[in-house]
């Protein structure tokens, strides 16, 4: 296959996770959503990583993957710790920080 | 052949992305991007990139979805209704999807690169093997792996930190535990865990009365024929 394929795949799941991220408002499926682009942004470095034969696209998707599951750490413990404060769960209602 | 595979996982992979948007159930969310990561771990098998497919199916689709799965049980799957609004900028945000989707696709296939159009550069055996990420993380990236590592070790910290009981404040922790306010009602006794530790109560019995046919051990000896069997065998 041509590796322009990829980069079309990866645009489109791109797209699916921005569009996903601006409209549900359950904080939970908007972290899904953000590991979709996460993911999206891994397939476009692999595909590139193989047009150039250079294995350093594949290093820098690894260290993506680390810092997507990072952030899934912080993230799920967020949304526990909006839980136990019986705040709603919704990112519509917690907007107190937006000034 | 590798058109058919790369086909069938791009489908797959674009369906899961399709459903961990669109299905309300948060639960169904996190199966539909456990159906994505596998797909796209087949695409990753197709660019030659062996390693990182078995890291992405071990650690996302693995562990990742498994904490993901946590947290869906423990914060309830939807059954709270989110309140109304929300359909007025859904337009607005398809539109901005569409312009991003068309900008992304200007910008790759439209950025003269000639080795977009073809396969990419001849495969050298090894390619995208453990050994080789082995080695080039250790020697050429030896300074993002160890920060990758430091990070990994501030945000466990940090999560930690983030869900732990706090002092003062009201919690959920002070309220007495009710199952009932966060475990769905459905038929009793159908082998749910909360019946398990005795946290629902048992449906209401319509008061029964001792059943006359009950086997009464009795001391007296009775005319029935198991007490005369039992007579005879002691007579014997």
């Amino acid at each position: 296959m041509d590796l322009g394929w990829y980069l079309v795949v990866s645009a489109l799941i791109f797209c699916i996770g921005a569009g996903g991220v601006l409209t549900r408002r359950n904080p939970l499926v908007i972290l899904l959503c953000l590991e979709l682009m996460l993911n999206a942004a891994n397939l476009a470095l692999i595909a590139f990583s193989r047009m150039h034969g250079n294995a350093d696209g594949q290093i820098f998707a690894l260290i993506v993957m680390v810092v997507a599951a990072c952030e899934v750490a912080v993230g799920l413990g967020l949304i526990v710790a909006i839980f136990r404060r019986k705040l709603p769960i919704d990112v519509d209602e917690l907007k107190e920080l937006q000034g | 052949m590798s058109a058919v595979i790369f086909f069938i996982a791009a489908i797959g992979a674009l369906a899961g992305a399709i459903g961990v948007v669109a299905l309300r159930n948060p639960f169904y969310s996190v199966l539909a991007l456990v159906e994505h990561l596998i797909s796209l771990s087949a695409l990753f098998l197709l660019l030659r990139a062996e390693f990182l497919a078995a890291a992405q199916v071990i650690v996302y689709a693995g562990a990742v979805t498994v904490l993901y799965v946590f947290v869906v049980s423990y914060v309830g799957d939807g059954t709270v209704p989110l309140g109304p609004g929300g359909a007025r900028l859904r337009n607005v945000a398809m539109l901005f999807v569409g312009m991003l989707f068309v900008e992304l696709c200007i910008a790759l296939l439209g950025s003269g690169l000639q080795a977009i159009d073809g396969k990419g550069a001849p495969y050298v055996p090894g390619f995208g093997s453990p050994e080789a990420i082995g080695e080039a993380l250790l020697t050429k990236f030896l300074f993002p792996f160890e920060l990758a590592s430091l990070l990994l070790l501030v945000a466990a910290v940090g999560a930690v930190m983030l869900a732990r009981r706090r002092q003062g404040g009201t919690t959920l922790d002070d309220v007495p535990y009710d199952a009932t306010r966060y475990i769905t009602p459905r038929s009793l006794f159908s082998g749910t865990m909360a019946e398990a530790v005795g946290a629902l109560k048992p449906p209401i019995e319509e008061p029964t009365k001792p059943r006359p046919e009950a086997p009464v051990p009795a001391p007296t000896r009775g005319p029935s024929p198991v007490s005369d069997t039992s007579e005879h065998s002691q007579e014997d």
